[in-house]
């Protein structure tokens, strides 16, 4: 199972994605577990919402943040994004 | 006082709501307390509704819906509706016995995430004996039902010796319902699984063979079905990290208010464990004794006190160490470390010696007769 770049990303309905006062951060809730986020990967989750693809996403977040070269960290983390369940394309 | 010095306290994540004793189900391992029959008192609905907004404002993100079976409250959608306007992550953990599908079609628009089923086993006639009650079709229908209404569904089977030989055919089993997590686990014995160890303690070839098939399993399910497996601390060389450290993550809430560090506290000598009717959530998890009472490390005794890896188990259960080596302070005995290691062993064996023999006792069934009975 790897990313498609073809197709847009959504973020699983059966997960989660909030963001937690008490820890100061975003988390990913599931059955019985959740998962801490840093800021990156949470602003990166927050656009799986079916109707970016990988390319949108990283110039999106080269644009918010007036950087460039973010394909790499974002294709990695949405590769393990998609092992773990919390995103998925179709 | 062991460990009664207030250093880091990390806030409350978990919280489990147990919310009745009360169950349809007679599973001869349930977790409830032996005497839970002397325990039948409940809170109100606004009571919990309290204990979790104080828990929530600590930072308590996942609730356990729990019991005995938590369907019997009737104010179980109102529960969940306010768990949901907090922003909890709620987990119904549930037998599905008498689960509707109108009540599903209702919790899901109060706001629950996730319901988690629990099947004694493969087949019919071994899930009804062990249940107590005839459920198997029911909880099959169930199961359907969860799936078809978008949550997460979660099988949970308990192993024990009565069931292990039909691993293959329970990850059949799940993979068939349509599972999104399987939880393999294996008895813990506490409670009644304690009184009941000689029946339901499995061998170490079972164990073994059990594990293998899963491992499999696993591998040829990756990425469609998660599965956890709670560990057989009897045959491991080292004891479980319970609680992921005493007062650290979990708050357990018995069905009259009594606010415990883990669901089996009860059993433990003068904790004085407070009650949600008499204090606040965060005096209870900041200044409560029970609380306090196996926080950090200066409880220990040798060998843990010493050992180097007392960080990643915590000295392991304390209730296990009570219920087995008499002494709450103690090394949990599941550790090869421990001096009272051979309780284990000897345990092992009473049950190795218990399947052999020819005539086998009868499980003990948690129900309201026998509980009075024991706690007598």
């Amino acid at each position: 199972m790897t990313l498609n770049p073809d197709l847009p990303i959504q973020f699983s309905r059966t997960h989660r994605l909030q963001w937690e006062e008490a820890q100061q951060k975003n988390v990913i809730l599931y059955p019985e577990g959740m998962v801490e986020l840093n800021a990156s990967s949470a602003e990166i989750l927050k656009l799986c919402d079916g109707t970016r693809t990988i390319t949108q996403i990283v110039s999106d977040l080269e644009e918010k943040f007036a950087t460039q070269g973010l394909f790499n960290d974002i294709n990695a983390f949405l590769e393990v994004a998609l092992q773990n369940g919390w995103i998925h394309q179709n | 006082m062991a460990g009664y010095t207030k250093t880091n306290i990390t806030p409350p994540r978990w919280l489990l709501a147990e919310l009745t004793y009360a169950c349809p189900l007679q599973c001869p391992y349930c977790a409830n307390p032996i005497d839970y029959a002397k325990h039948d008192s409940e809170i109100s609905t606004e009571d919990w509704k309290r204990v979790l907004t104080q828990a929530r404002k600590m930072g308590a993100v996942q609730l356990g819906l729990s019991g005995g079976e938590p369907l019997v409250r009737k104010d179980l959608t109102e529960i969940v509706k306010h768990a949901r306007d907090l922003g909890y992550y709620s987990n119904l953990i549930t037998s599905g016995y008498g689960l509707t599908e109108e009540k599903i079609v209702q919790l899901k628009e109060a706001g629950l995430d996730h319901i988690q089923v629990s099947i004694q086993a493969s087949s019919q006639e071994l899930n009804d004996h062990i249940a107590g009650t005839t459920s198997f079709e029911h909880k099959k229908q169930v199961a359907h039902l969860v799936k078809k209404h978008g949550y997460p569904m979660v099988l949970c089977v308990v192993i024990h010796r009565e069931n292990i030989h039909q691993m293959a055919d329970i990850l059949a089993m799940a993979e068939a319902l349509g599972a999104d997590y399987l939880e393999l686990a294996n008895t813990q014995y506490y409670g009644w699984a304690h009184a009941n160890r000689d029946l339901l303690l499995p061998t170490k070839e079972q164990f073994e063979e059990a594990e293998k098939i899963a491992q499999a399993f696993k591998e040829t399910v990756a990425g469609k079905m998660k599965i956890y497996y709670v560990v057989p601390d009897f045959h491991e060389d080292r004891p479980k990290a319970c609680m992921n450290g005493w007062g650290t993550t979990f708050l357990t809430i018995a069905p009259d208010g009594v606010a415990l560090p883990c669901h089996s506290a009860r059993d433990l000598p003068n904790l004085d464990c407070p009650n949600v009717n008499d204090v606040s959530i965060s005096e209870i998890w900041n200044d409560s004794k029970a609380f306090n009472f196996f926080r950090g490390d200066d409880w220990m005794q040798e060998p843990c006190r010493s050992c180097d890896e007392k960080e990643k188990d915590f000295g392991g259960c304390r209730c296990q160490a009570y219920l087995l080596a008499g002494d709450m302070y103690a090394t949990d005995p599941v550790c090869s470390k421990s001096p009272n290691h051979y309780v284990i062993d000897e345990a092992i064996e009473s049950a190795r010696n218990a399947a052999l023999a020819e005539n086998e006792k009868p499980l003990i069934f948690r129900n309201s007769k026998n509980s009075k009975l024991l706690s007598n």
